[in-house]
């Protein structure tokens, strides 16, 4: 019975994992321009890499290599937003033209290539001065300023 | 092993290289370097995957150190060519006259 479960369990395992490996797949294909491909790829990947994780955790049967594949699903999730986010920041700075369906760029002028630095458009940060300002002159003085 | 998880894991197979043919044709298609790099970050998650199958194959828990060392590769030479990615980009914010998106690499 218990291996019944178990077997069940591993063949639910594998087929997700390597499903979602696909899909991954799929969507890097795809999808039409690099930053949904970062996504489809970043997401559905390490869910497909974790499954297969927990699958080997289980299936293997022993506790040593079973510790291993749980440091494997944690490195993984550790590890795979921070790559994702640093393509999507090289995609960004590097200007590779988007889907014409993406309408909005929150980052539109920020960007000081040459300077490498982000900052506040003007109008948003002339708004966020007179904001702290008019905060501070009801008060007394005594806990605002930080800006 | 019984004979629906030795199916099962042949499944996986079929799956994992259908995966790793479609990557592959991105990662030649292109067109830009970032999406090269996301499909070969796509083909080193699914080679992890393929390690993984490949314990569960054998009984062997080698492939799972493989998986591990695979994961930790795959990671810091993503980061590599992101970072080689954003040296480009401002290269290119100096350059006069840029060369096109296309050949942004050399």
């Amino acid at each position: 019975m218990i291996e019944l479960l178990v077997e069940l369990v591993l063949v639910v395992l594998v087929l997700a994992g390597s499903g979602f490996a696909l899909i991954a797949a799929i969507g890097v294909w795809r999808l039409p321009d690099s930053l949904m491909r970062m996504h489809a790829s970043s997401k559905a990947g390490t869910l497909g890499g974790s499954l297969l994780f927990f699958a080997v955790a289980i299936g293997l049967g022993e506790f040593d290599p079973a510790v291993r594949a749980l440091a494997g699903v944690a490195f993984l999730l550790f590890t795979t937003p921070i790559a994702s986010h640093l393509i999507a920041r090289a995609t960004y700075l590097l200007g590779v033209p988007r889907d014409p369906s993406q309408v909005r760029d929150d980052l539109e002028g920020r960007y000081d290539l040459a300077a490498r630095v982000c900052q506040a458009p003007p109008e948003a940060a002339r708004a966020a001065t007179s904001a702290a300002s008019g905060g501070e002159r009801p008060s007394t003085g005594a806990g605002g300023g930080a800006a | 092993m019984s004979a629906v998880l030795e199916g099962t894991i042949w499944l996986g197979w079929a799956m994992l290289a259908v995966a790793f043919a479609v990557g592959l044709a991105r990662l030649v298609v292109g067109p830009h370097l970032p999406d090269r790099i996301v499909a070969l970050d796509m083909l080193a998650l699914t080679a992890i995957c393929a390690a993984l199958l490949l314990a569960l194959a054998s009984g062997s828990s080698t492939y799972v150190d493989l998986a591990l060392v695979m994961a930790l590769v795959s990671f810091l030479s993503t980061v590599a060519f992101a970072r080689y990615v954003e040296w480009v980009a401002f290269r290119r914010a100096r350059q006069d006259r840029p060369p096109p998106l296309d050949h942004a690499d050399d």
